[in-house]
Protein backbone atom coordinates (compact mmCIF):
# COMPACT_ATOMS: atom_id res chain seq x y z
CA UNK A 1 0.00 0.00 0.00
CA UNK A 2 0.82 3.55 -0.70
CA UNK A 3 1.91 5.44 2.00
CA UNK A 4 0.81 8.45 0.35
CA UNK A 5 -3.17 7.22 1.32
CA UNK A 6 -3.92 6.84 5.22
CA UNK A 7 -7.25 4.56 4.05
CA UNK A 8 -7.66 2.16 0.80
CA UNK A 9 -10.56 0.24 0.40
CA UNK A 10 -10.00 -2.54 -2.05
CA UNK A 11 -13.35 -4.30 -4.19
CA UNK A 12 -15.39 -4.04 -1.37
CA UNK A 13 -18.75 -5.12 -1.43
CA UNK A 14 -21.11 -4.44 1.87
CA UNK A 15 -24.82 -5.77 1.96
CA UNK A 16 -27.55 -5.84 4.94
CA UNK A 17 -29.22 -9.14 5.88
CA UNK A 18 -32.11 -8.86 3.92
CA UNK A 19 -29.70 -8.98 0.83
CA UNK A 20 -29.71 -5.68 -0.17
CA UNK A 21 -26.68 -4.67 -1.46
CA UNK A 22 -25.36 -1.49 -0.24
CA UNK A 23 -21.71 -0.77 -1.97
CA UNK A 24 -20.66 -2.85 -5.10
CA UNK A 25 -17.07 -3.86 -5.16
CA UNK A 26 -16.12 -0.17 -5.00
CA UNK A 27 -12.68 0.72 -4.44
CA UNK A 28 -11.13 4.02 -3.51
CA UNK A 29 -8.48 6.06 -1.42
CA UNK A 30 -8.41 8.66 1.39
CA UNK A 31 -4.87 10.79 0.33
CA UNK A 32 -2.60 11.31 4.02
CA UNK A 33 -2.95 14.85 5.02
CA UNK A 34 -5.57 15.94 2.62
CA UNK A 35 -9.32 16.72 3.25
CA UNK A 36 -11.44 14.18 1.46
CA UNK A 37 -15.31 14.36 0.89
CA UNK A 38 -17.60 12.06 0.29
CA UNK A 39 -20.69 12.72 -1.71
CA UNK A 40 -23.45 10.69 -2.89
CA UNK A 41 -27.10 10.25 -2.98
CA UNK A 42 -28.71 9.80 0.92
CA UNK A 43 -28.53 5.97 1.52
CA UNK A 44 -25.95 5.11 -1.08
CA UNK A 45 -23.88 3.90 1.86
CA UNK A 46 -21.25 6.80 2.96
CA UNK A 47 -22.13 6.55 6.39
CA UNK A 48 -21.64 2.74 5.91
CA UNK A 49 -18.69 3.45 4.43
CA UNK A 50 -17.46 5.41 7.75
CA UNK A 51 -18.25 2.22 9.65
CA UNK A 52 -16.54 0.14 7.81
CA UNK A 53 -13.39 2.38 7.72
CA UNK A 54 -14.01 1.99 11.36
CA UNK A 55 -14.24 -1.46 12.23
CA UNK A 56 -17.99 -1.36 13.22
CA UNK A 57 -19.15 -2.91 10.45
CA UNK A 58 -17.49 -6.00 8.02
CA UNK A 59 -17.30 -6.22 4.84
CA UNK A 60 -18.72 -9.20 2.83
CA UNK A 61 -16.14 -8.74 0.44
CA UNK A 62 -13.11 -7.14 -0.18
CA UNK A 63 -10.84 -5.24 2.17
CA UNK A 64 -10.57 -1.85 4.42
CA UNK A 65 -6.83 -1.21 4.86
CA UNK A 66 -6.02 1.43 7.51
CA UNK A 67 -2.15 2.57 7.13
CA UNK A 68 -1.21 -0.83 5.76
CA UNK A 69 -3.66 -2.78 8.36
CA UNK A 70 -6.49 -4.84 7.51
CA UNK A 71 -9.29 -3.50 9.71
CA UNK A 72 -11.37 -6.71 8.86
CA UNK A 73 -8.56 -9.27 10.23
CA UNK A 74 -8.46 -7.00 13.51
CA UNK A 75 -9.64 -8.60 16.90
CA UNK A 76 -11.44 -6.53 19.28
CA UNK A 77 -7.66 -5.30 21.34
CA UNK A 78 -6.55 -4.54 17.44
CA UNK A 79 -9.84 -2.64 16.62
CA UNK A 80 -9.20 -0.55 19.82
CA UNK A 81 -5.90 0.19 19.07
CA UNK A 82 -6.31 1.17 15.33
CA UNK A 83 -9.47 3.31 16.49
CA UNK A 84 -7.59 5.69 19.04
CA UNK A 85 -5.30 6.89 16.49
CA UNK A 86 -9.41 8.13 14.74
CA UNK A 87 -11.51 10.32 15.79
CA UNK A 88 -15.55 10.55 14.45
CA UNK A 89 -17.75 13.14 14.31
CA UNK A 90 -21.47 12.02 14.49
CA UNK A 91 -24.15 14.05 12.53
CA UNK A 92 -25.78 15.36 15.58
CA UNK A 93 -22.13 15.03 17.75
CA UNK A 94 -24.01 12.53 19.91
CA UNK A 95 -22.26 13.96 23.14
CA UNK A 96 -23.06 12.73 26.51
CA UNK A 97 -25.63 14.03 27.51
CA UNK A 98 -25.05 13.95 31.53
CA UNK A 99 -21.55 15.38 31.29
CA UNK A 100 -20.89 18.72 30.33
CA UNK A 101 -18.73 20.21 27.49
CA UNK A 102 -15.53 19.98 29.88
CA UNK A 103 -16.31 16.72 30.92
CA UNK A 104 -17.24 15.47 26.86
CA UNK A 105 -13.69 16.83 26.04
CA UNK A 106 -11.96 15.32 28.76
CA UNK A 107 -14.10 11.52 28.28
CA UNK A 108 -11.02 10.06 26.05
CA UNK A 109 -8.28 11.59 28.08
CA UNK A 110 -9.13 9.98 30.97
CA UNK A 111 -10.33 6.70 29.26
CA UNK A 112 -6.84 6.30 27.50
CA UNK A 113 -4.11 8.18 29.33
CA UNK A 114 -2.50 8.65 32.93
CA UNK A 115 -2.72 12.38 32.63
CA UNK A 116 -2.94 14.39 35.95
CA UNK A 117 -6.32 16.36 36.10
CA UNK A 118 -4.17 19.59 35.60
CA UNK A 119 -2.69 18.47 32.44
CA UNK A 120 -6.41 17.50 30.99
CA UNK A 121 -7.68 20.34 31.70
CA UNK A 122 -5.12 22.17 30.30
CA UNK A 123 -5.63 19.62 26.94
CA UNK A 124 -9.49 20.34 27.05
CA UNK A 125 -9.60 24.18 27.20
CA UNK A 126 -6.94 24.20 24.30
CA UNK A 127 -9.07 21.90 21.97
CA UNK A 128 -11.97 24.07 23.23
CA UNK A 129 -10.01 27.29 22.12
CA UNK A 130 -9.33 25.57 18.43
CA UNK A 131 -13.33 25.26 18.18
CA UNK A 132 -14.21 28.59 19.68
CA UNK A 133 -16.08 27.33 22.68
CA UNK A 134 -13.61 27.43 25.70
CA UNK A 135 -15.96 29.77 27.12
CA UNK A 136 -18.90 26.95 26.78
CA UNK A 137 -17.05 24.75 28.75
CA UNK A 138 -19.45 24.61 31.58
CA UNK A 139 -22.32 24.53 29.38
CA UNK A 140 -24.72 21.34 29.40
CA UNK A 141 -25.71 19.82 26.27
CA UNK A 142 -28.58 20.25 26.15
CA UNK A 143 -28.16 24.28 26.25
CA UNK A 144 -25.97 23.94 23.37
CA UNK A 145 -27.28 24.82 19.37
CA UNK A 146 -26.93 22.46 16.74
CA UNK A 147 -23.57 23.76 15.96
CA UNK A 148 -22.00 24.39 18.94
CA UNK A 149 -22.48 20.20 20.00
CA UNK A 150 -21.00 19.56 16.62
CA UNK A 151 -18.17 21.92 17.51
CA UNK A 152 -17.73 20.26 21.04
CA UNK A 153 -18.30 16.87 19.38
CA UNK A 154 -15.19 17.95 16.99
CA UNK A 155 -12.98 19.19 19.53
CA UNK A 156 -13.71 15.49 21.83
CA UNK A 157 -12.93 13.83 18.35
CA UNK A 158 -9.43 15.52 17.80
CA UNK A 159 -8.79 15.54 21.71
CA UNK A 160 -6.51 12.76 21.55
CA UNK A 161 -4.30 13.65 17.95
CA UNK A 162 -5.91 11.14 16.08
CA UNK A 163 -4.44 10.35 12.93
CA UNK A 164 -7.76 10.05 10.73
CA UNK A 165 -10.58 12.26 11.69
CA UNK A 166 -13.85 11.30 9.72
CA UNK A 167 -16.54 13.76 9.87
CA UNK A 168 -20.51 12.39 8.95
CA UNK A 169 -22.55 15.17 7.57
CA UNK A 170 -21.09 17.81 9.64
CA UNK A 171 -23.03 20.13 7.82
CA UNK A 172 -26.36 19.55 8.24
CA UNK A 173 -28.94 21.85 9.71
CA UNK A 174 -26.40 24.45 9.81
CA UNK A 175 -27.03 28.27 9.11
CA UNK A 176 -24.75 29.32 6.40
CA UNK A 177 -22.42 31.16 8.93
CA UNK A 178 -22.32 29.17 10.78
CA UNK A 179 -21.37 26.31 7.86
CA UNK A 180 -18.89 28.27 6.54
CA UNK A 181 -17.00 28.30 9.56
CA UNK A 182 -17.11 24.94 10.04
CA UNK A 183 -15.96 24.22 6.75
CA UNK A 184 -13.04 26.68 7.55
CA UNK A 185 -12.47 24.96 10.85
CA UNK A 186 -12.39 21.56 9.40
CA UNK A 187 -9.86 23.06 6.72
CA UNK A 188 -7.66 24.69 9.27
CA UNK A 189 -7.67 21.60 12.19
CA UNK A 190 -6.60 19.47 9.53
CA UNK A 191 -3.48 21.55 8.37
CA UNK A 192 -2.93 22.73 12.02
CA UNK A 193 -2.92 19.37 13.34
CA UNK A 194 -1.68 17.35 10.78
CA UNK A 195 -4.79 15.65 10.45
CA UNK A 196 -6.27 13.10 7.26
CA UNK A 197 -10.12 14.61 7.03
CA UNK A 198 -12.97 12.01 5.52
CA UNK A 199 -15.99 14.19 5.36
CA UNK A 200 -19.41 12.84 4.10
CA UNK A 201 -21.74 16.13 2.91
CA UNK A 202 -24.36 16.88 0.77
CA UNK A 203 -22.83 20.76 1.01
CA UNK A 204 -21.60 20.79 -2.04
CA UNK A 205 -20.38 24.42 -2.36
CA UNK A 206 -19.35 24.54 1.29
CA UNK A 207 -16.78 21.17 1.12
CA UNK A 208 -15.51 21.74 -2.40
CA UNK A 209 -14.05 25.43 -0.94
CA UNK A 210 -11.94 23.51 1.45
CA UNK A 211 -11.65 19.97 0.49
CA UNK A 212 -8.76 18.21 -1.90
CA UNK A 213 -10.12 15.64 -2.68
CA UNK A 214 -13.44 13.85 -3.65
CA UNK A 215 -15.43 10.42 -4.15
CA UNK A 216 -18.21 10.22 -5.80
CA UNK A 217 -20.11 7.05 -4.59
CA UNK A 218 -23.22 6.26 -7.01
CA UNK A 219 -25.90 3.29 -7.33
CA UNK A 220 -23.28 1.35 -4.97
CA UNK A 221 -20.20 1.91 -6.65
CA UNK A 222 -17.69 4.75 -6.86
CA UNK A 223 -18.70 7.02 -9.90
CA UNK A 224 -15.24 9.38 -10.10
CA UNK A 225 -12.82 10.23 -7.63
CA UNK A 226 -10.61 13.14 -8.09
CA UNK A 227 -9.81 17.23 -6.97
CA UNK A 228 -12.85 19.39 -6.58
CA UNK A 229 -12.08 21.30 -10.48
CA UNK A 230 -11.63 17.69 -11.69
CA UNK A 231 -15.07 16.92 -10.65
CA UNK A 232 -16.72 19.82 -11.36
CA UNK A 233 -15.57 19.62 -15.10
CA UNK A 234 -16.25 16.25 -15.01
CA UNK A 235 -18.33 15.13 -18.57
CA UNK A 236 -19.93 12.08 -16.88
CA UNK A 237 -23.63 12.91 -16.94
CA UNK A 238 -23.87 10.92 -13.20
CA UNK A 239 -21.19 13.72 -11.53
CA UNK A 240 -23.39 16.14 -13.30
CA UNK A 241 -26.18 15.39 -11.94
CA UNK A 242 -25.13 16.03 -8.37
CA UNK A 243 -22.86 19.10 -9.23
CA UNK A 244 -25.92 20.81 -10.63
CA UNK A 245 -28.38 18.91 -8.17
CA UNK A 246 -30.76 18.52 -11.22
CA UNK A 247 -33.66 16.11 -10.41
CA UNK A 248 -33.21 14.00 -13.45
CA UNK A 249 -30.14 11.98 -14.70
CA UNK A 250 -28.48 8.76 -14.01
CA UNK A 251 -29.22 8.86 -10.52
CA UNK A 252 -32.40 7.62 -9.55
CA UNK A 253 -34.45 9.04 -7.28
CA UNK A 254 -37.31 6.07 -6.95
CA UNK A 255 -36.29 3.04 -4.34
CA UNK A 256 -36.56 -0.26 -6.37
CA UNK A 257 -40.48 -1.81 -6.46
CA UNK A 258 -43.18 -2.60 -8.72
CA UNK A 259 -43.75 -0.29 -11.60
CA UNK A 260 -46.25 2.63 -11.17
CA UNK A 261 -48.35 0.83 -13.33
CA UNK A 262 -48.78 -2.02 -11.78
CA UNK A 263 -49.24 0.04 -8.07
CA UNK A 264 -51.85 2.08 -9.61
CA UNK A 265 -53.44 -0.71 -12.26
CA UNK A 266 -53.00 1.74 -15.32
CA UNK A 267 -52.53 -1.38 -17.44
CA UNK A 268 -55.84 -3.24 -16.88
CA UNK A 269 -57.93 0.05 -16.99
CA UNK A 270 -59.66 0.53 -20.21
CA UNK A 271 -58.92 3.39 -22.40
CA UNK A 272 -62.26 5.87 -22.12
CA UNK B 1 -57.44 -29.76 16.22
CA UNK B 2 -57.97 -26.94 13.21
CA UNK B 3 -55.60 -24.74 15.98
CA UNK B 4 -53.17 -26.86 15.68
CA UNK B 5 -53.02 -27.52 11.38
CA UNK B 6 -52.67 -23.48 11.19
CA UNK B 7 -49.50 -23.88 12.75
CA UNK B 8 -46.73 -23.40 10.09
CA UNK B 9 -43.50 -25.36 11.65
CA UNK B 10 -41.46 -22.98 9.75
CA UNK B 11 -42.92 -20.56 11.75
CA UNK B 12 -42.40 -22.07 15.10
CA UNK B 13 -38.82 -22.66 14.10
CA UNK B 14 -38.09 -19.15 12.96
CA UNK B 15 -39.39 -18.23 16.83
CA UNK B 16 -37.77 -20.79 18.89
CA UNK B 17 -34.18 -19.63 16.59
CA UNK B 18 -35.24 -16.01 17.47
CA UNK B 19 -35.85 -17.45 21.57
CA UNK B 20 -32.36 -18.93 21.45
CA UNK B 21 -30.66 -16.11 19.73
CA UNK B 22 -31.66 -14.08 22.48
CA UNK B 23 -31.20 -16.01 24.98
CA UNK B 24 -27.39 -16.90 24.05
CA UNK B 25 -27.00 -12.69 23.83
CA UNK B 26 -27.93 -12.16 27.21
CA UNK B 27 -25.65 -14.91 28.47
CA UNK B 28 -23.18 -13.48 26.22
CA UNK B 29 -23.74 -10.44 27.90
CA UNK B 30 -23.80 -11.67 31.27
CA UNK B 31 -20.46 -12.86 30.78
CA UNK B 32 -18.66 -9.48 29.40
CA UNK B 33 -20.54 -8.02 32.39
CA UNK B 34 -18.82 -10.70 35.05
CA UNK B 35 -15.56 -10.35 32.81
CA UNK B 36 -15.75 -5.96 33.11
CA UNK B 37 -16.18 -6.90 37.01
CA UNK B 38 -12.28 -5.99 37.72
CA UNK B 39 -12.25 -3.07 35.47
CA UNK B 40 -15.30 -1.54 37.46
CA UNK B 41 -14.03 -2.10 41.21
CA UNK B 42 -11.31 -0.49 39.86
CA UNK B 43 -13.36 2.96 39.17
CA UNK B 44 -15.16 2.59 42.29
CA UNK B 45 -16.30 6.12 41.36
CA UNK B 46 -18.54 5.07 38.71
CA UNK B 47 -20.14 2.64 40.99
CA UNK B 48 -20.32 4.17 43.86
CA UNK B 49 -22.37 7.45 41.84
CA UNK B 50 -25.08 4.65 40.87
CA UNK B 51 -25.45 3.38 43.64
CA UNK B 52 -26.49 6.92 44.67
CA UNK B 53 -28.44 7.23 41.44
CA UNK B 54 -30.33 3.68 42.11
CA UNK B 55 -30.19 3.57 45.49
CA UNK B 56 -30.76 7.34 46.71
CA UNK B 57 -33.34 7.87 44.60
CA UNK B 58 -35.31 4.59 45.35
CA UNK B 59 -35.17 5.58 49.24
CA UNK B 60 -38.50 7.16 49.26
CA UNK B 61 -40.52 4.70 47.63
CA UNK B 62 -39.08 1.89 49.30
CA UNK B 63 -39.38 3.86 52.89
CA UNK B 64 -42.94 4.90 52.27
CA UNK B 65 -44.19 1.16 50.98
CA UNK B 66 -42.32 -0.40 53.59
CA UNK B 67 -44.12 1.62 56.39
CA UNK B 68 -47.48 0.85 54.53
CA UNK B 69 -47.34 -2.37 54.02
CA UNK B 70 -46.42 -3.01 57.83
CA UNK B 71 -49.89 -0.65 58.59
CA UNK B 72 -51.42 -3.33 56.94
CA UNK B 73 -49.74 -6.13 58.12
CA UNK B 74 -49.97 -4.46 61.80
CA UNK B 75 -54.00 -4.23 61.26
CA UNK B 76 -54.65 -7.35 59.76
CA UNK B 77 -52.27 -9.08 61.66
CA UNK B 78 -53.76 -8.46 65.07
CA UNK B 79 -57.45 -9.12 63.45
CA UNK B 80 -55.73 -12.60 62.94
CA UNK B 81 -54.40 -13.29 65.95
CA UNK B 82 -57.37 -11.69 68.17
CA UNK B 83 -59.40 -14.42 66.78
CA UNK B 84 -56.87 -17.21 68.69
CA UNK B 85 -56.05 -14.71 71.44
CA UNK B 86 -52.49 -14.48 70.48
CA UNK B 87 -51.86 -11.09 69.73
CA UNK B 88 -48.72 -10.94 71.58
CA UNK B 89 -47.04 -12.95 68.41
CA UNK B 90 -48.30 -9.83 66.04
CA UNK B 91 -44.44 -8.83 66.32
CA UNK B 92 -43.13 -12.10 65.05
CA UNK B 93 -45.52 -12.68 62.48
CA UNK B 94 -45.15 -9.26 60.82
CA UNK B 95 -41.22 -9.35 61.19
CA UNK B 96 -41.02 -12.81 59.94
CA UNK B 97 -43.27 -12.13 56.95
CA UNK B 98 -41.87 -8.82 55.87
CA UNK B 99 -37.99 -9.74 56.61
CA UNK B 100 -38.63 -13.79 54.58
CA UNK B 101 -41.35 -12.59 51.95
CA UNK B 102 -42.32 -9.48 51.12
CA UNK B 103 -39.34 -7.25 52.18
CA UNK B 104 -37.25 -9.08 49.46
CA UNK B 105 -40.33 -9.61 46.62
CA UNK B 106 -41.66 -5.81 47.34
CA UNK B 107 -38.59 -4.11 47.20
CA UNK B 108 -37.47 -6.07 43.71
CA UNK B 109 -41.03 -5.33 42.58
CA UNK B 110 -40.78 -1.89 43.27
CA UNK B 111 -37.06 -1.64 42.28
CA UNK B 112 -37.22 -3.09 38.22
CA UNK B 113 -40.39 -0.25 38.41
CA UNK B 114 -38.36 3.10 39.47
CA UNK B 115 -34.89 2.23 38.77
CA UNK B 116 -35.05 -0.82 36.08
CA UNK B 117 -37.00 1.26 34.07
CA UNK B 118 -35.18 4.12 34.66
CA UNK B 119 -31.65 2.19 33.75
CA UNK B 120 -33.63 0.29 30.99
CA UNK B 121 -34.61 3.85 29.51
CA UNK B 122 -31.23 5.63 30.09
CA UNK B 123 -29.05 3.00 28.50
CA UNK B 124 -31.99 2.61 25.02
CA UNK B 125 -31.71 6.48 24.95
CA UNK B 126 -28.06 6.32 25.04
CA UNK B 127 -28.21 3.94 21.90
CA UNK B 128 -30.27 5.75 20.49
CA UNK B 129 -28.24 9.17 20.85
CA UNK B 130 -25.93 7.34 19.32
CA UNK B 131 -23.45 7.83 22.42
CA UNK B 132 -23.25 3.81 22.84
CA UNK B 133 -21.82 4.19 19.38
CA UNK B 134 -19.50 6.65 19.63
CA UNK B 135 -17.91 5.10 22.87
CA UNK B 136 -16.91 2.16 20.79
CA UNK B 137 -15.60 4.56 18.12
CA UNK B 138 -13.67 5.75 20.99
CA UNK B 139 -12.68 2.71 21.77
CA UNK B 140 -14.19 2.49 25.07
CA UNK B 141 -15.91 -0.58 25.73
CA UNK B 142 -19.70 0.36 26.56
CA UNK B 143 -20.04 -2.76 28.58
CA UNK B 144 -17.39 -1.81 30.79
CA UNK B 145 -17.99 1.31 31.37
CA UNK B 146 -21.54 1.97 31.22
CA UNK B 147 -23.40 -1.26 32.09
CA UNK B 148 -20.95 -3.05 34.72
CA UNK B 149 -21.00 -0.13 36.86
CA UNK B 150 -24.75 0.05 37.13
CA UNK B 151 -24.95 -3.82 37.37
CA UNK B 152 -22.62 -3.97 40.03
CA UNK B 153 -24.25 -1.08 41.82
CA UNK B 154 -28.13 -2.44 41.46
CA UNK B 155 -26.38 -5.70 43.05
CA UNK B 156 -25.39 -4.02 46.03
CA UNK B 157 -28.19 -1.38 45.98
CA UNK B 158 -31.02 -3.82 46.37
CA UNK B 159 -30.28 -5.73 49.98
CA UNK B 160 -29.86 -2.58 51.54
CA UNK B 161 -33.37 -1.38 50.08
CA UNK B 162 -34.71 -4.91 51.11
CA UNK B 163 -33.59 -4.31 54.43
CA UNK B 164 -35.24 -0.64 54.50
CA UNK B 165 -37.74 -2.03 53.25
CA UNK B 166 -38.35 -4.49 56.18
CA UNK B 167 -37.21 -2.38 58.68
CA UNK B 168 -39.77 0.55 58.07
CA UNK B 169 -42.40 -2.59 57.60
CA UNK B 170 -41.80 -3.83 60.84
CA UNK B 171 -42.11 -0.10 62.14
CA UNK B 172 -44.80 0.42 60.49
CA UNK B 173 -46.75 -2.71 62.42
CA UNK B 174 -45.25 -1.30 65.40
CA UNK B 175 -47.65 1.98 65.16
CA UNK B 176 -50.49 0.16 64.28
CA UNK B 177 -50.22 -3.02 66.45
CA UNK B 178 -48.70 -1.04 69.47
CA UNK B 179 -49.04 2.45 69.34
CA UNK B 180 -52.88 2.92 67.49
CA UNK B 181 -54.50 -0.41 69.37
CA UNK B 182 -52.42 -1.21 71.71
CA UNK B 183 -50.83 -4.25 72.22
CA UNK B 184 -48.14 -4.46 74.63
CA UNK B 185 -44.62 -3.32 73.17
CA UNK B 186 -42.25 -5.49 75.22
CA UNK B 187 -44.49 -8.57 73.85
CA UNK B 188 -44.18 -7.17 70.38
CA UNK B 189 -40.16 -6.72 70.74
CA UNK B 190 -39.49 -9.69 72.34
CA UNK B 191 -41.30 -11.98 70.19
CA UNK B 192 -39.61 -10.40 67.30
CA UNK B 193 -36.19 -10.93 69.37
CA UNK B 194 -37.25 -15.01 70.02
CA UNK B 195 -38.62 -15.71 66.39
CA UNK B 196 -36.01 -14.09 64.09
CA UNK B 197 -33.59 -15.72 63.99
CA UNK B 198 -30.43 -13.60 62.15
CA UNK B 199 -28.50 -16.62 60.05
CA UNK B 200 -32.41 -18.11 58.58
CA UNK B 201 -34.20 -15.45 58.45
CA UNK B 202 -32.12 -12.20 57.88
CA UNK B 203 -29.30 -13.84 56.07
CA UNK B 204 -31.48 -16.04 53.82
CA UNK B 205 -33.65 -12.20 53.39
CA UNK B 206 -30.20 -10.62 52.60
CA UNK B 207 -29.61 -13.63 50.38
CA UNK B 208 -32.65 -13.36 48.52
CA UNK B 209 -32.48 -9.52 48.11
CA UNK B 210 -29.28 -9.97 46.21
CA UNK B 211 -30.44 -12.67 43.59
CA UNK B 212 -33.10 -10.45 42.87
CA UNK B 213 -30.92 -7.51 43.00
CA UNK B 214 -28.91 -9.47 39.77
CA UNK B 215 -31.67 -10.90 38.07
CA UNK B 216 -33.47 -7.59 37.87
CA UNK B 217 -30.45 -5.59 37.11
CA UNK B 218 -29.45 -7.75 34.90
CA UNK B 219 -32.73 -7.85 32.83
CA UNK B 220 -33.06 -4.07 33.09
CA UNK B 221 -29.59 -3.50 31.35
CA UNK B 222 -30.07 -6.30 28.97
CA UNK B 223 -33.65 -5.05 27.51
CA UNK B 224 -31.94 -1.34 27.10
CA UNK B 225 -28.71 -2.75 25.26
CA UNK B 226 -30.58 -4.90 22.92
CA UNK B 227 -33.17 -2.38 22.45
CA UNK B 228 -34.12 -0.77 19.22
CA UNK B 229 -32.67 2.91 18.95
CA UNK B 230 -36.20 4.41 18.30
CA UNK B 231 -38.63 5.99 20.50
CA UNK B 232 -41.08 2.69 20.00
CA UNK B 233 -37.88 0.04 20.86
CA UNK B 234 -37.06 1.85 24.24
CA UNK B 235 -40.94 2.33 25.66
CA UNK B 236 -41.62 -1.61 24.24
CA UNK B 237 -38.15 -2.56 25.86
CA UNK B 238 -38.99 -0.57 29.44
CA UNK B 239 -42.20 -2.10 29.92
CA UNK B 240 -40.33 -5.33 29.12
CA UNK B 241 -38.00 -5.26 31.53
CA UNK B 242 -40.80 -4.38 34.48
CA UNK B 243 -42.44 -7.55 33.37
CA UNK B 244 -39.69 -9.67 32.90
CA UNK B 245 -38.25 -8.69 35.76
CA UNK B 246 -41.25 -9.01 37.82
CA UNK B 247 -41.65 -12.51 36.18
CA UNK B 248 -38.41 -13.80 37.54
CA UNK B 249 -38.43 -11.96 40.79
CA UNK B 250 -41.96 -14.32 41.34
CA UNK B 251 -40.51 -17.22 39.98
CA UNK B 252 -36.82 -16.85 41.72
CA UNK B 253 -38.80 -16.14 45.02
CA UNK B 254 -40.70 -19.54 44.71
CA UNK B 255 -37.14 -21.69 44.15
CA UNK B 256 -35.48 -19.95 46.72
CA UNK B 257 -38.24 -20.06 48.92
CA UNK B 258 -38.35 -24.08 48.63
CA UNK B 259 -34.76 -24.34 48.92
CA UNK B 260 -34.28 -22.02 52.13
CA UNK B 261 -37.07 -22.52 54.47
CA UNK B 262 -38.21 -25.91 53.39
CA UNK B 263 -37.82 -28.50 56.18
Amino acid sequence: MSQQHLVEIRDLTFGYGDGRIVLDQISLHVPRGKVTVLIGASGGGKTTLLRLISGQNKASQGQVLFDGQDVGALDRDGLYAMRRRMGMLYQFGALFTDQDVFDNVAFPLREHTALSEPMIRDIVLLKLQAVGLRGARHLMPSELSGGMARRVALARAIALDPELVMYDEPFSGLDPISLGTAARLIRQLNETLGLTSLMVSHELEATFAVCDHVIVLANGRVAQQGTPDEIRASANPLIQQYVTASPEGPVRFHYPGPSVEEDFGLSARSPA
Amino acid sequence: MSRFKRLNPAEIGYAVRGWLADLGHGARLFVRLLLGTFGSWRRFGLIRDQIHFLGNYSLAIIAVSGLFVGFVFGLQGYNILERYGSTEALGMMVALSLIRELGPVVTALLFAGRAGTSLTAEIGLMKAGEQISVMEMMAVDPIDRVLAPRFWAGVITMPLLGAVFSAMGVIGGWVVGVVMIGVDGGSFWSQIQGGVDVWDDVGNSLLKSLVFGIAVTFVALLQGYEASPTPEGVSRATTRTVVMASLTVLGLDFILTAMMFTV
